[in-house]
């Protein structure tokens, strides 16, 4: 589509947009009255459970369920094979497989069966009546592990086209990126940095667990409640995997208890309806939290090779990495996102990464905030840290000196706009943070980090009330209170107050297709669509103002939410106010609405730059955050307190990826701390308050110049910890999580 | 003609060419000139690519316009959380 | 399983209920009582989603047998506003941008209100450690963290 750019840098007068208005659904979230997945309920419904694989890798040899469907309050058992077969190796194939198992359970935590009965007691009961025969497989969790020779193997010949022959049957894709000649480039440096760095998996850590409730009637209407970031993918996904057809499958998106991407797929929903088909009764199934570490999420675990050669004065001469990501049991790990984000930050005339797609007995991989970014950041950040201190710089300066800048090529090929990275590192620089003193066993680090962003499929209806109200569909779950920014566009647009439009996220039924709620899209692209949505109605407004004057439609302009007559020929007459214009549009020609069913591309890429002070306890390991502050790149911030909102939550879930999560699993192949108590995210006694510096550098893809924020806060702090803990221990970390045992080991060792 | 640039390890498929000529005047002229004078791109082309034309990315729109002089780069398809 | 006769008071209202020996308060609130306020996040006292008091005192309701709260005073967040009137936490809480999806805002807010019955003027410090049982993902807690340190200022100048 055509977009609606800014043509100059002409600042907007912006009213409503740039302020801090109460969220809408703020009073229904403080009273508990916000309805979330697990708090949906139909009468007659049923319990549904998931049994799961106790084994990380089998063949399931049969599955007896005839006891469990005996048992008395059992109304129905499914297995894979109630699901009609779909073409293995698909995308949707895996899905289902990842749902279900089909010949063998790849993965502790792998449904095999399901029940659905009139109590959770009697559920519990008929789960563990259910017989199943595993052949033990052995299994490989580690990333490198994996494509050792004679490693385990998942799928056989799954392998695409771009691995090369000989290579290990774990790789699934290969990918490379960047330009220029590496061994030229590193050549001209005065040192050359080679160092390997490691991440475990994170999970996105929600706290709320997947839920949904199902029903269907034996004509294939089918319906379905859920958390999602995507309640239309879900649609359409369950739809494929069910064989119904999507018009006849309405599902309607719950609040969503948080999702950081980990919500963009399927679990339990496919299962749900199958269970609801069977039983002819409405199912409802939530996860419990040991399920939803075991089987949903996490984000891959990566094993990063860097070489990067720098000269003294702090040029960076040329760039290498090779990225190895295992994405969990099924091909898909975001390693291409990887390498492409991995120096996108820097102005360089010789660089290139090389990503390896790894699959091991782990659940399958989801988009986790800025997929693939934070891991790769980690690794070149940590390196040119570690080169700019070894020379004696300053690590603000030379990533000034070889910032990427309007014009710059970037490392995955396109050449940049008007970006913002040089002025987050201006911003940074001349901070009072980055001259505080420190005290003994504190460092300061700090890192830069990259995220595309992007549009996507949309819908908004715009429809004006008759007492001059206005009330918005979106088709977004709203995860961190898009539906207040959508207000306060339309507000902007039309020229009314805040307070006179309701935005409501609608079910798939009531608008057409809408990407997820991902890639930081929202507010980029169902802003962009509801500002668009908006100047339908007013241009629909204009008209029936310029009916009732009897003037021309092009004679009347819209502002300060009203029509006013304009031009030479328009004559004088009052302005007619959105309100007064609502009144009578019966008598115009009927309700007033505008909407907007776009595919919004264009969208602009987003930098931050972090800075961390951090303390180590040199008798413990402990490391202690003491001061964090985040400068990124908003482009335009709708509502500047849920921009800060972005930036403070991806900093500290990137806090908690630095220093205490991680997926542990034993020799067995069995995670082992599946549960808040052992998979420690952080808590309020963990950090200081997080300093935000929003820049506004607009966006010349966006009608108010806004770029998605959402991501990008998640990509340095990996890195800028790191680099913080490193010179506070007095040595250089390399692998994630530095928990208290392996700082300690770090410092013994050095 | 339409100056494309394709990422490293596509380029097995296009005689270890990083840039490749395409006749098209949109995106959709764009992707099926590339699956027919480079078969062997057509498996990923299917899976998704993402297609950056004057540092804007474009994902699906089919008739997005192309000039002769536009930088056009093929994108692993972007995914996001 | 015979099931257990329950008498208690939530919100100051008299409730009775049959629950089974080996179900928990919060199981009760949300699926006998509809009353789904309090969430469920881990089921392991881990996440402070449940939060709510027992006689005055801070609990997870995921911890607490439904059959325990017999003849005691239960607390929700669907008690803490008064009518129409908002606790100056929730009102806080609101005008602090101190929840993104709000999954967790109902356990925080009846901890936080917890912590101010006990200590009205409490430091940043305290805060962060009394809030320390309950998780939240969105935030990185600053705004929360805020929004209570405001709330108890107003409440001391009030009272």
């Amino acid at each position: 589509m055509a977009l609606d750019s800014k043509t100059s840098n002409e600042a907007i007068q912006f009213k409503v947009v740039g302020t801090r208005p109460l969220r809408p659904d703020g009073i229904d979230k403080v009273t508990g009255r916000a309805r979330f997945g697990a708090d949906i309920s139909a009468p007659g419904m049923l319990t549904g459970l998931v049994l799961r694989s106790p084994h990380a890798h089998a063949k399931i040899k049969s599955i007896d369920v005839s006891a469990a469907e005996a048992m008395e309050g059992v109304h129905a058992v499914v297995t894979r094979r109630d699901f009609p077969s779909l073409e293995p190796g698909s995308g949707t194939g895996d899905v289902l497989d990842n749902c279900m198992a089909g010949e063998k359970v790849l993965y502790d935590g792998h449904a095999v069966a399901a029940v659905a009965a009139s109590s959770t007691h009697i559920a519990r009961k008929a789960l563990r009546a259910i017989k199943v025969e595993y052949e033990r497989l052995d299994h490989v969790t580690d990333v490198d592990e994996a494509i050792k020779p004679g490693a385990p193997v998942l799928h056989p010949g799954r392998a695409n086209e771009s691995v090369p022959e000989g290579s290990s049957p774990n790789i699934m894709a290969r990918y490379e990126f960047g330009h220029g000649d590496i061994e030229a480039g590193l050549a001209q440096a005065d040192r050359v940095l080679e160092r390997s760095y490691k991440t475990e998996a994170t999970h996105q850590g929600y706290i709320e667990p997947h839920a949904c409730l199902a029903q269907m009637g034996p004509d294939g209407q089918a319906d379905l409640w859920c958390c999602t970031q995507g309640h239309y993918m879900v649609r359409n996904t369950c739809a494929e995997i069910l064989g119904l057809a999507q018009g006849q499958l309405r599902v309607t998106a719950s609040e969503i208890g948080g999702g950081f991407g980990g919500k963009t797929t399927v679990f339990l929903e496919p299962v749900a309806l199958m269970l609801a088909k069977k039983s002819a009764r409405p199912v409802k199934m939530v996860m419990s939290r040991s399920e939803v570490l075991r089987a949903t999420g996490p984000t891959a675990s990566s094993s990063v090779d860097v070489r990067i050669g720098m000269t003294k004065e702090g040029i960076i001469t040329g760039a290498f990495a090779e990225l190895r990501y295992q994405g969990g049991a099924y091909p898909g790990s975001p390693v291409d996102m990887g390498s492409m984000s991995a120096f996108a930050p820097y102005d360089l005339e010789h660089v290139k990464t090389v990503g390896w797609d790894i699959v091991t007995n782990r659940p399958k991989q989801a988009a986790y905030r800025a997929p693939g970014a934070p891991m790769a950041a980690f690794a070149v950040e940590s390196a040119i840290d570690e080169l700019a201190k070894g020379f004696g710089l300053d690590p603000l300066e030379v990533r000034l000196k070889n910032a990427a800048r309007e014009g710059t090529r970037a490392s995955y090929g396109p050449t940049y706009p008007a970006i913002g990275l040089e002025a987050t590192l201006r911003k940074a620089k001349d901070h009072p943070h980055w001259s505080a003193p420190l005290g003994p066993n504190q460092g300061r680090g700090v890192a830069c980090g990259f995220w595309f962003n992007f549009g996507g499929d949309t819908c908004v209806s715009l429809n004006v009330t008759p007492d001059g109200t206005v009330t918005v569909s979106e088709g977004n779950p709203d995860i961190g209170g898009s539906r207040a920014s959508m207000s306060m566009m339309a507000a902007e647009e039309l020229g009314i107050p805040y307070e006179k439009v309701r935005t409501i996220v609608a079910d798939t039924g009531s608008l057409g297709q809408n990407e997820v709620t991902d890639g930081s899209r929202v507010t980029f692209a169902v802003g962009l669509a509801t500002i668009k949505a908006a100047r339908a109605a007013k241009a629909e407004m204009c008209k029936r103002a310029a009916m009732v004057w009897g003037i021309d439609a092009e004679a009347v302009e819209w502002k300060d939410g009203a029509a006013h007559p304009a031009g030479p020929n328009a004559g004088t007459h009052p302005p007619m106010t959105l309100a007064e214009i609502a009144a009578i549009a019966s008598n115009t020609g009927g309700p007033i609405a505008g909407h907007c069913e776009a595919n919004p591309e264009g969208a602009g890429v987003s930098f931050a730059t972090h800075m961390v002070d951090t303390e180590v306890d040199p008798e413990t390991g402990a490391v202690k955050i003491l001061r964090y502050t985040v400068f990124q790149d908003a482009g335009k911030a709708v509502h500047p307190a849920y921009v800060e909102g972005q930036f403070q939550g991806g900093a500290t879930q990137g806090i908690g990826w630095a220093l205490n999560e991680e997926y542990i699993y034993g020799e067995d192949g069995i995670l082992q701390n599946a549960g808040f108590l052992d998979y420690r995210i952080p808590v309020a006694s963990d950090l200081p308050m997080i300093d935000t510096v929003i820049l506004e550098i607009p966006n010349p893809g966006h009608p108010y110049g806004v770029r998605g924020v959402g991501e990008t806060s998640i990509v340095p702090p990996l890195a800028a910890i790191a680099n913080a803990v490193s010179e506070a221990a007095g040595v250089r970390m390399t692998d994630l999580p530095m928990s208290p045992p392996k700082v300690l080991k770090s410092i013994q060792n050095s | 003609m339409v100056q494309v640039k394709i990422w490293g390890s596509l380029s097995q498929f296009t005689e270890d060419r990083r840039e490749v000529e395409i006749e098209a005047k949109n995106l959709r002229e764009l992707l099926d000139g590339l699956a027919e004078s480079y078969p062997g791109l057509k498996p990923q082309l299917e899976r998704g690519v993402s297609v950056s034309i004057d540092g804007r990315v474009y994902n699906d729109s089919w008739f997005q316009p192309i000039e002769e002089d536009s930088e056009v780069v093929l994108l692993a398809r972007l995914k996001g959380g | 399983m015979s099931k257990i006769h329950v008498t208690t008071k939530i919100n100051g209202d008299p409730v009775e209920y049959l629950c089974e020996p080996d179900e928990t308060l919060l199981d009760v609130l949300r699926d006998k009582l509809g009353m789904t306020g309090s969430k469920e996040g881990c089921g392991t006292g881990d996440c402070g989603a449940c939060s709510v008091t027992v006689n005055g005192r801070l609990v997870c309701s995921c911890l607490v047998l439904g059959a325990e709260a017999e003849g005691t005073e239960i607390g929700t967040i669907e008690g803490m506003a008064q009518g129409e009137a908002l606790h100056p936490l929730q009102q806080k809480f609101i005008e602090h941008a101190a929840l993104q999806c709000g999954i967790c805002t109902p356990g925080i807010l009846v901890a936080a209100k917890s912590l101010l019955e006990n200590n009205p003027d409490p430091t940043e410090e305290e805060t962060r450690y009394w809030l320390a049982g309950n998780l939240c993902r969105c935030t990185g807690y600053d705004k929360i963290i805020r929004a209570v340190l405001d709330a108890a200022a107003d409440m001391r100048e009030a009272s």
